[in-house]
This record gives C-alpha cells, structure tokens and sequence, in this order.
C-alpha cells in the first residue's frame, strides 16, 4: 500500500502556558492544515462515519468540499442536519462516533473529523434557508444543545419558536458546565447561538418553567401547540459521606457555574470562587476534568481522586491526556469515606479508602471494592464533587400526566414523545447526563415528531 | 423588562423597589423569593420577594446593602432596569395549601427582624385578608431602623415594636418581646421568624421553650436558585436539603444553624477582594 499522509496533528498552547490562562487549549487548523487532513479521507462508498454521528452529518460530502477549498459550501453541508458544528467539532467525543468508524482507522489513524468540522465552522457562516412562516407555535424548554437543536429544524420548517431559558443566558450545560478553555463563549457559543436565532428562532432568558409559568399556562394562555421539554441533567450528586455540607466541598455545577456563566475567573466580575491550594476532585469524567483544569488555572495544585483506575475513566482521552499534561495528579483506586472539617468547620482533609478492582458490573466495568484497613488522610482545601447529575424534577412535578422513571428522567419514546399528547422531551431529560451531541441528535429526533404531530392535527 | 418603578430608601442602607417583572408578578406566592442580576457583571443576589401587584406587573423587592453585589442593587435609580430578575422561586409557605377552615383555627406569631421584615408582610397580609390571626414583632437596632411599620401595622391584628436600644417599643431583642407576649397570656400557635441567621437561631431556641411551632426562611448562599449549584445546602433533620427548591422555608426546630451561619460566610475573603477591586477602579 502506498505510504500514507499522516493525520494531521491540531496546534495546541503549550500545557504549562495554558495552565495559567482560560485561552482555548487547541488551535484548531488553518487553511493549509485542513486541506491536507481532508484530502487524507477515502470518501467511502459506504461511510461508516455518517452512521456514527449521532445528528448523520454528511461527513465525506463536507470533507470532499474542504478537500477542494470550498469551506463556505462544506458549511452548507453541515448545516443541513447540525444547527452546532463549531460546539460539536470541539466537544463530541468523535473518537467513539465518527472517527471511531472511519475505516482508515482500521490500519492508520482515522481522518480527523471532529478537527475538521470545527475549522469549516470557525471559517464559514453558513446561511440556511427558512421555509414560509406556517403560524403554528411551539416552546422549546431549555436551550442547551437538545432545544437548540429542536429549536433550529423547527424554524427552518416554518414553525414560530420560542425558547424559554432558566439562567440570564442561552447555551445551558454549554454555557455553564463547559469550561472557556474547551468552548469559549464569546467567539464560539454566542456565535452559534445566533445563527440559531437568525433562523427566527426566539430566546427567552430568565424563565423558569413550572416556577415563572407552567407548561399548561404556554399551551392554554400563550397558544403554543406543543413543547419540547430539553432541560437537562442539572442537580448535581453529592456522597452522602459525613463532612459534606463543611465550608470548601462544592459541587461541580457550583464551582463551574461560578466560572463559567458568572466568569469568576475574570477580575472585573464580582463573582466570588473558592479554589485555594490544594483541591481534591472527586470523580472521573468530563465534569471532573473541567472542574480540575479549571482549579489549575485559578492557582490551586489540584488531584482526582477516583474509586478505579485510569481505564475505567468515563472522561474522553483527550481531556485526561490534557489534563496529565498540564499537571493534575491523579489519585486512582482512592474512594473518600469522610471529609473531615477543622474547628472553623472548612474541609482540612478527606478520609479515603484504597479501592481494587473486582468483578465487572453491569456497564462492564470492573467495579471497585475498598481494600479492609487501607484508610488514609489526604489533606486539602477545597473538595470539589463531580459524581454526575441527574433531571430537574421540576417540570414532571408541576405538569400533570407527564410520567418519570424512577431515576428522574422523563418518559419518552424514540421520537421523544411524552406521556402527554403535545408534550415532547430528549436530551439529558430523557437519558440521564449524557453527550451534546446525543442530546442534540434526540433534539432533532423530536422536532421531526412535532412536525409530524402538528401536521396530523391540522 | 425589569425596569424600577419606584425606588425608596427605607433606611441609610435599606432600599425598597418595585420591579415590573410581569410573569413573576403573575405567579408569585407568599414564601417565594427571586433572583436578581444589577448588570452583567454582578452576582445573582436571591430576595424574599416583599409584594407582588399582577394587575400592574410588578414585585417588591427590599434590599440591603451587604456587599458589592447588593450596593450594585441599591445604587440603581427609578427608571433604569436591571439585567435580571427571576422567579418566583422555592416553595410557598405551607399554610397556602392549609384549608381556610384550618387555618382560621390558627393564631399566627411573626418574629421579623432588620431587611426580613419586608417579605413578612406578603404572608401576614395574605392571612389576614383572609381572616386569620396575626400578630408581629418587628425588630431592630434603633428606632431609624425599623422599616414596613405602617404596612405591617394594616397587614395583621396587632403590631409589636422592639428596639435593641429602647429607642422605639419595648426595650430588648425579638426573643426577649415574645416571651413577654406570651407571658402576658397570648397564645400563639404557630411563629414565623425571618430575619438574619442568628436571631431566627435564637427566635427557633426561644419557640422551642414555649413549645411553639416555628417556621424560618433561609436565606442562604446561591447561584442559579433552581436546584443546580448546592450552594444553599443545609442540614434539616439531619437530611441535606437545598434551600432553593426544597425551602427557603423548613421548619426552625430541625435547622442546623450553627452550619448555616458557616456556610453563609464562606465567600467572606473573596467578597473582601471584590470590594478592594472596586474600590481600586478595576471593576
């Protein structure tokens, strides 16, 4: 076989500059860069990739556009089935969808997808067009990735959208979970966000469904037709363990809402964050690792303490291996019992237990048991819990007839509807915290459903 | 939107405002607080709401000046508007759902002191309107300082007034005034304390003396006030419970108050830098 052009590598800050600043981690690619990573696909006949994406963005038929320089028509392509290439290109977890797929990867390294969609994104402005204003209305509840993206294929097909948001700004867990440093919100969220909106696609911050007005109440007093229901995974998880609720053991929603959404980490905003020096994360996926780069960049040497060992970590390659280069020091097979306070009650140390690996569980993993008389002191200021989220029960509690399961999710069928006529959920409501791009894929699922619906009634 | 109708200084530090926030307005029950954002680069600062008129659109907010945040707050003038206000968020006082019949069995006891004053007088008033019994204790420092006189004095049966200094009303605390009533053969029974943390602390101690029922209205620290951050954890019964969605209002007798005083001057350090920047010119 003809020798290979190898996959093109991103640029990226150099980990010990990064470490101190919330600049984006990766460059991404220039023109130059891209041309030759896309002229590395196969173009497959069959293309694995496409069916790897969860949202089935027509990834040779983009590439083959960035192969020939034509970036603007690539972001045509995308724009017809993703409303979020330059959120998607930076945060999907390419290397289990697409680039898990690609048939390259079989013998070399798969084209770099996700490297490639984010540089059409960053290069282009892709106009789609609307169809005729059809007069129906729907409300779209939550805008993180699964609104916008039920939102954005509404709008294209004529439908008058609105969606309500709980917190003074849109983006939901892109706004307030995921750090500046992955995803920065002025030239890349905001950005897309208002390609959203410019498809006529209304936003509405600051109310809280089922607190600032019921579903019921936009359906009967406000004339929306159906509602999707995209809010998330938000409450965050705590142990249980004794010590929790001392002075310095935050969750990871607080510490990252702190920073993300209310910019703590900017000296001209008045938003208090604790960070200090020495934090502890307590959990292994991508929440944890945002959490800990961020409490690197405010100054704190920061550890991950988790309960198994660095294979079992759910967090994506890329953000551990970012996360070892810049220096987080992570403490495996370590499961805290206690977090023990000092006499002013703020966190000194946590308890922890030395864990081995057993027999798999149902995810497959082996699952960790404590190690009898392996107790052991870590010292430390600030605990931070990344133990995942689940649902906001809010909406089942003040909506009738919209069933949950019994983890808090709501119940919904494939296409995303409810238990309730006219009522539509998906994304991380529906699943337990998963991806943005599941979420989004589940978004698009349901707009088609509601299209279906409204059409059915007419 | 969120623009301020009415600004009046009800002390050197204590603003009240009425904010046209119509969908607030509309819902808003006695108990619920809002969040209020001045400008893009303050704090989300979480109010007791202190009134509501849907019929204009608006709510009643008092507000204290404490920090950066809440000077931002005070600092706006009728007319301008801020850039946020949420709500109504938490859950209505419990004696919302309490059958009218039930209720009117009740007689009613509540402890305000200093800026939580104000969000008594939405559930007074919600009780007497509908012929219950209620009487309540204002306190403060000093005579200057006692705010919402005239409207609690409209809002229940009878009103009691307390000063520290003996400037106003009876001589002494809150703690010291309710047992006075009580002693004087008034029989309450159920209280309501809202006020700082360490008098609805001492306000809970006194009620358990007298074998009184008591109701307090956290006001802990928050970011997003919908269930997310955990900021506002507290210990009640020995459950984690966060104060956003699960209260503000619990019961006083199972509150740990020692930990929630800690947990609300957690930020006190940063807080102290914040107005160092500020006074520095570099926010």
């Amino acid at each position: 076989m003809a020798e290979r052009i190898p996959r093109v590598p991103a640029r990226e800050q150099d980990p010990k500059v990064r470490a101190r600043n919330f600049d984006e981690v990766c460059y991404g690619y220039n023109m130059e860069e891209a041309l030759k990573e896309a002229s590395r696909c196969l173009n497959c006949k069959n293309p694995r990739c496409v069916g790897a994406c969860p949202v089935g963005i027509d990834i040779p038929g983009f590439i083959a556009k960035v192969a020939v320089g034509d970036v603007q028509g690539a972001a045509e392509v995308i724009a017809h089935d993703s409303s979020l290439p330059a959120v998607c290109g930076r945060v999907c977890p390419q290397e289990t969808q697409c680039e898990g797929s690609c048939v390259l990867g079989v013998k070399f390294e798969p084209v770099s997808i996700g490297k490639l969609e984010r540089f059409v994104a960053d290069n282009s402005s892709a106009s789609v067009e609307t169809e005729k204003s059809n007069g129906h209305k729907v409300a779209v509840i939550g805008s993180g990735p699964a609104g916008l993206a039920c939102a954005s294929d509404l709008a294209k097909w004529g439908y008058d959208v609105t969606i309500f948001e709980a917190l003074h700004k849109a983006g939901g867990v892109l706004e307030y979970g995921i750090p500046e440093f992955r995803l920065p919100k002025e030239t890349v969220l905001k950005r897309e966000i208002e390609e959203v909106t410019r498809l006529g696609v209304k936003i509405e911050t600051d109310v809280i469904v089922g607190r600032t007005v019921t579903i019921d109440e936009l359906m009967d007093r406000e004339g929306f037709e159906a509602v999707f229901v995209g809010t998330g995974a938000g409450l965050p998880k705590f142990m249980g363990i004794p010590g929790e609720n001392l002075c310095g053991v935050f969750s990871a929603n607080e510490f990252l809402t702190r920073n993300n959404l209310m910019k703590a980490f900017r000296e001209d905003y008045l938003t208090p964050i604790h960070a200090g020096k020495k934090v502890c994360v307590v959990g292994g996926g991508n929440v944890a690792m945002d959490a800990a780069r961020t409490a690197l960049r405010l100054g704190a040497e920061v550890h991950i303490v988790y309960r198994r060992t660095e294979s079992e970590l759910p967090a994506r390659r890329e953000e551990v291996h970012h996360a070892v280069e810049e220096g987080i020091i992570f403490d495996m097979l370590t499961n805290p019992v206690e977090i023990l306070g000092d006499d002013k009650g703020w966190v000194r140390a946590i308890r922890c237990i030395k864990m081995e690996l057993g027999e798999p569980d149902e995810s497959g993993r082996r699952s960790p048991v404590p190690v009898p008389g392996s107790e052991f002191e870590i010292e430390t200021e600030t605990v931070i819990m990344a133990l995942g989220t689940s649902p906001n029960p809010l909406i089942a509690k003040t909506t009738e007839g919209l069933e949950q399961t019994r983890r808090g999710c709501l119940v919904a069928d494939e296409q995303g509807a409810t238990t309730r006529p006219g009522i539509f959920a998906g994304g991380d409501a529906v699943s337990g915290a998963a991806t943005v791009i599941l979420a989004m894929g589940a978004g698009r699922k349901a707009a088609k459903a509601i299209d279906d619906y409204l059409k059915a009634k007419a | 939107m969120y623009r301020i109708l009415n600004k009046e200084m009800l002390t050197p530090t204590i603003c009240k405002m009425d904010v046209l926030a119509p969908r607030i307005a509309s819902s808003a029950q006695p108990g619920q607080f809002l969040i209020v954002l001045s400008g893009e680069r303050g704090e989300r600062i979480p109010l007791t709401i202190s009134d509501y008129d849907p019929s204009v659109g608006s709510v009643t907010i008092v507000t204290q000046r404490i920090g950066a945040s809440t000077a931002e707050i005070i600092s706006r003038s009728e007319d301008e508007s801020f850039r946020s206000v949420v709500g109504p968020l938490g859950t209505a006082s419990d004696f919302v759902n309490v059958p009218l019949e039930e209720l009117r069995k009740r007689r009613y006891i509540f402890i305000a002191g200093g800026v939580g004053t104000a969000p008594v007088y939405p559930q007074a008033k919600w009780l007497h309107d509908r012929g219950v019994s209620v009487e309540v204790i204002i306190g403060a420092k000093t005579a200057d300082l006692l705010i919402y006189k005239k409207e609690l004095a409209s809002a229940c049966d009878c009103l009691h007034i307390c000063t520290d200094d003996g400037s106003e009303g009876f001589h002494g605390m809150v703690t010291a005034l309710l047992e006075k009533l009580v002693g004087e053969g008034r029989n309450y029974t159920h209280a309501v304390a809202i006020g700082p943390m360490i008098m609805m602390k001492f306000t809970t101690l006194t009620c358990k003396k007298l074998g009184l029922p008591v109701t307090v209205s956290l006001n802990t620290l928050m970011v997003d006030g919908t269930g997310m951050c955990g900021a506002c954890r507290v210990s009640v019964g020995g459950k984690t419970r966060f104060a956003c969605v699960d209260g503000p209002e619990f019961d006083g007798y199972e509150v740990d108050f020692d930990e929630c005083l800690r947990r609300q001057g957690q930020y006190k350090t940063e807080e102290k830098e914040a107005l160092e920047r500020i006074s520095e010119g570099r926010i």
